[in-house]
């Protein structure tokens, strides 16, 4: 009998190569006559480009070629696309400018490409780099997210450099709750922007055979089929049957290798123009100056209650910075990724939200892990913490009061939840944290001079967006289901294609486990293959917690479409009718007698056709299976933080963290505990360090390592997680998604825990030691 | 740019390398010998994925020019195991799913084996202490630390029954 792995932590499969130095990045890959590229990019955040000299850096030694923006749009290149249109309230879709390549007439952030050099080697050519003069008209930047509408108007199909001004939800209803409420509790905040930073920088190699007119790009990507897609049908670059993007083993994403970047398609129309592999990785200075940022909200939001704190009306209005141009996914962020999980936990009869999105001159802001979710659990945790407080009630009460317990339940903005137990979630997470024995130890950190917080966040997140109908109405410009693909080899081992994409989520492992338990095979006989559309068809790729969820659920269409055939094929072989066999455990049975064939018998059969119902059915084993979810999926969980905090310095110490939450039915527990941690990591990190800063004139000061707070191993605690489970009403494994949990229910959870120990009201992110001493000093408890 | 020549040891073979005058170890490693498992993820040395083992202690590779490995004895992730004879540390790693994208990792089993080696992984706070030169941003280093604790023990033991 094969061992039964699903709820088992199994070891990950693909964790031999990377602790042997066996893994294979992009970086890691060279091809033979390979050059170098290297970026020249704006020194400035806003100029018009008056010329670009190239002429000293075409002779430096080493150089094969320098290639400008201008080039790059003389040769007919598109430009890159945002994909999913937004409309504003009055029915206009969203004012989109042209986002290049490499600027060619004007450059709008610090750090846009304007030029590549390309050279012998990567030495050549980044001092190269340094030889080509761009002669800028420089123009005052528009940096300042707060007074966008008053700055000077960076595009002119963008009036106040807005974008969009989307709503959601019944303004008048929420209005009038708000009129006629008992209390409303009112806050203002900040959600600071952040810097992705994958620990692995971007990178590509694209390799044009001038011959063949194929382009190979290997690059650091979350979802190759929807680069390819994009490179063929908006930037023109090669048709799809000519182009095969592979993402090797990818050092993490976290979001931000979702987007189709100038780089990446640089580096690829310069292989292509001049014939000859061009390799290009990103050094970590500019990874913070061009891949893709996270959050950068401003938010006003007031939540209407009765005598008993039960929620009536919620309304948001938030400002949303877009940076200098619409990155891949961008619009959909701030607006349906946000906006419709404002309902969160709870039964809020009525929300309206409404969201600017504006342009300033700063990297464009995309997904970062949670995209949007993690800006709407901060403000609704905040908002209910606070609250609570308002009304004398404590904080686990007022929640309780509020909780959605029927399912299923039809928000007001938009959502349908398909199940869910918040209650359970919450008690479980007191319960770990010692909720009760909170005073005792706040009394003895006083004793300490230490001030003692603790605070709750109960999130949820809509992972896996879906139905692709649904979505394409609400302006989405792709599909968002899943393939997959299960090749049973003659031998009886399987080789498992999957259109998700693995950067550190142990798919290889999750998704072996599922497709051994539904054929009844060892999970060593099983092989995951992702990453290449010279291998699989087409795939959406991984984001939004989606893999299992969507991606697997494919597998396992494609695994009962094996078992179908396998039933017919052992029919005929053991001359019964398909309604007569049985499948279980790797053996196809016919009912009520002792014949039976194992899977590797009838995958034999299969292949080797020579007792065969031909006339039937084909020879060979494979199926394919492309899956459209009915609906989201809604992880969700409580939270509870403790910090102590130094009034001396403001140095908070997080001393406790419980995470419990409910992913439905869960295949890996292990892989699923190492997704919360890392998540928390990424929450917390937002919460207490990071902060991306530009100064007045768009330039980025917290450029490098040492002036962006990454979280280090000393700044965090160990992690208590457990799950509950609601399995998922709607997909076939029962799974929610577990990616980006972490960072959605953790900064709430942070900042309500400090707050309660310093005893201030409000505290923008991060909390760090100056702002928490401050806070003390203005009006802290001291 | 003059080309150098380097002698040292690496993973215990005697190597005589060519290369640019301003190579860093790291691009010696890299670029030259193609032992890729050490990697590079920043410019500032903060981030500590290039971390290898340079006459006996850890450093990060982007730190030493090539020219200064003159003579070393350098060990990189290739160097210590293999998947038939695993390092403590990579065995630990593995068991304490204390890795997800894998990019730090070669960095980071390193960084422990001179920690463990060095006696400062006896508790939490001290291997977290030790580890604050390397980033992960997929683990929280929750699993890293338990890790770097599984394996001290681990090595602790083979040491004694060695010794």
């Amino acid at each position: 009998m094969t061992e039964q792995t699903i709820g088992q932590s199994v070891l990950r499969k693909e964790d031999m190569r990377f602790i042997t130095g066996k893994g294979q990045y992009t970086d890691d890959i060279n091809i033979r006559g390979q050059a170098y590229g290297y970026f020249v990019r704006s020194t400035v955040a806003r100029a018009g480009i008056v010329n670009v000299d190239v002429s000293e850096a075409e002779n430096a030694p080493g150089v094969i070629a320098v290639l400008t923006g201008r080039q790059l749009a003389d040769d007919g290149l598109g430009t890159l696309p945002c994909g999913w249109l937004v409309l504003s309230k009055d029915g206009s879709g969203m004012k989109q400018p042209p986002h290049p390549v490499m600027a060619a007439d004007a450059v709008n952030y610090a750090g846009e490409p304007v030029a590549i050099v390309v050279g012998e080697s990567f030495q050549a050519a980044k001092d190269a780099a340094e030889l080509v003069v761009v002669d800028y008209d420089e123009k005052s930047a528009v940096v300042d997210l707060a007074t966008v509408q008053d700055a000077d108007q960076l595009y002119d199909e963008v009036p106040g450099n807005i974008s969009y001004d989307w709503e959601l939800g019944d303004k008048d209803a929420t209005f009038t709750a708000i009129d006629n409420a008992h209390h409303v509790t009112r806050l203002t905040l900040h959600n600071n922007r952040l810097i992705p930073n994958a620990v692995e920088p971007r990178a590509a190699v694209a390799d044009f055979n001038p011959a063949t007119e194929e382009l190979t790009l290997y690059t650091t990507s979350q979802n190759p089929h929807v680069v390819r897609l994009i490179f063929t049908a908006f930037v023109g670059l090669a048709p799809e049957h000519k182009l095969r993007v592979v993402a090797p083993d990818v050092g993490g994403g976290f979001g931000s290798k979702i987007f189709v970047y100038s780089e990446e398609t640089a580096v690829s129309w310069a292989s292509r123009r001049l014939g000859i592999p061009i390799k290009w990785t990103a050094e970590r200075s500019e990874s913070f100056l061009a891949d893709a940022h996270g959050r950068d909200h401003l938010t006003e939001a007031a939540l209407a209650m009765d005598e008993e704190g039960n929620f009536l009306g919620l309304y948001v209005k938030t400002r949303a910075n877009m940076g200098a141009y619409l990155s891949t996914f961008a619009s959909s962020v701030p607006t349906y990724l946000y906006g419709t999980l404002l309902a969160g936990q709870y039964k809020t009869p009525s929300i309206y939200v409404e969201v600017e999105a504006a342009f300033t001159n700063t990297a464009p802001v995309d997904a970062y892990r949670g995209a949007g979710r993690p800006e709407a659990s901060y403000l609704l945790e905040r908002l209910v913490e606070i609250a609570a407080g308002e009304m004398n009630l404590s904080p686990a009460e007022i929640r309780r009061r509020n909780f959605i317990t029927e399912f299923p339940y039809q928000t007001p903005v938009a959502l349908e939840y398909d199940t869910g137990d918040y209650n359970a979630s919450l008690t479980r997470a007191l319960e770990m944290a010692d909720w009760d024995g909170f005073a005792n130890r706040k009394a003895e950190a006083e004793l300490r001079g230490k001030k003692r917080g603790i605070g709750i966040s109960c999130y949820i997140e809509a992972c896996g967006i879906a139905p692709s109908q649904v979505a394409g109405a609400l302006g989405a410009g792709v599909g968002l289901w899943e393939s997959g693909e299960i090749r049973v080899n003659p031998t009886g081992s399987v080789t498992v294609l999957t259109g998700s994409h693995s950067h550190g989520q142990g798919h290889e492992t999750t998704f072996a486990q599922l497709v051994s338990s539904r054929l009844g095979i060892p999970v060593e006989d099983v092989e995951v293959v992702h990453g290449d559309t010279g291998k699989l068809d087409f795939g959406m790729g991984t984001y939004g917690s989606r893999s299992l969820a969507v991606g697997g659920s494919a597998l396992s269409r494609a695994a009962d479409k094996i078992v179908t055939k396998g039933r017919k094929i052992a029919a005929h072989l053991m001359e019964s009718t398909e309604d007569d066999i049985d499948f279980d455990d790797g053996e196809f049975r016919v009912r009520d007698s002792n014949l039976s064939k194992t899977f590797q018998e009838i995958a034999f059969a299969a292949y080797v056709p020579h007792n065969y119902p031909l006339d039937e059915l084909e020879p060979g084993l494979a199926e394919k299976a492309f899956y459209d979810p009915g609906n989201f999926t809604f992880p969700s969980g409580a939270y509870v933080c403790e910090v102590e905090i130094d009034p001396d310095t403001g140095e908070t110490e997080i001393v406790k963290f419980t995470a419990v939450d409910d992913f439905g039915n869960v295949i890996n527990p292990m892989i699923v505990a190492g997704q919360v941690h890392g998540g928390l990591a990424q929450g917390i990190g937002q919460a207490l360090l990071e902060n991306c800063v530009y100064d007045d004139t768009g330039q980025l000061l917290t450029g490098s390592y040492m002036d962006y707070c990454m979280p280090r191993a000393d700044d965090l605690p160990d992690f208590d997680v457990d799950t509950t489970v609601t399995p998922c009403t709607h997909n076939p494994i029962g799974a929610k998604g577990c990616g980006e949990a972490g960072a959605i229910g953790s900064p709430p959870a942070v900042i309500n825990a400090i707050t309660n120990a310093i005893g201030v009201r409000e505290l923008d992110m991060p909390a760090t030691p100056e702002r928490v001493w401050r806070a003390i000093q203005e009006g802290g408890r001291s | 740019m003059a080309n150098i020549s380097v002698n040292l040891i690496v993973n215990g073979k005697a190597v005589t390398q060519e290369c640019p005058a301003n190579s860093t170890l790291v691009d010696l490693l890299r670029d030259q010998l193609q032992l890729t498992g050490t990697h590079v993820g920043c410019d500032t040395s903060q981030c500590g994925s290039c971390t290898v083992h340079f006459n006996g202690r850890a450093v990060k590779a982007c730190t030493v020019l090539a020219g200064q490995a003159e003579g070393a004895d350098v060990v990189t992730i290739e160097g210590i195991g293999s998947r038939e004879s695993l390092h403590p540390m990579q065995s630990a790693f593995r068991e304490c799913h204390g890795l997800q994208c894998g990019f730090c990792t070669p960095g980071m089993i390193m960084a422990g084996i001179d920690l463990v080696n060095r006696g400062d992984a006896s508790d939490e706070a001290s291997i977290r202490s030790g580890l604050e030169g390397n980033i992960c941003r997929c683990t929280g280093y929750h699993n890293i630390v338990k890790a770097v604790a599984s394996a001290a023990v681990e090595m602790g033991v083979k040491e004694e029954a060695e010794g």
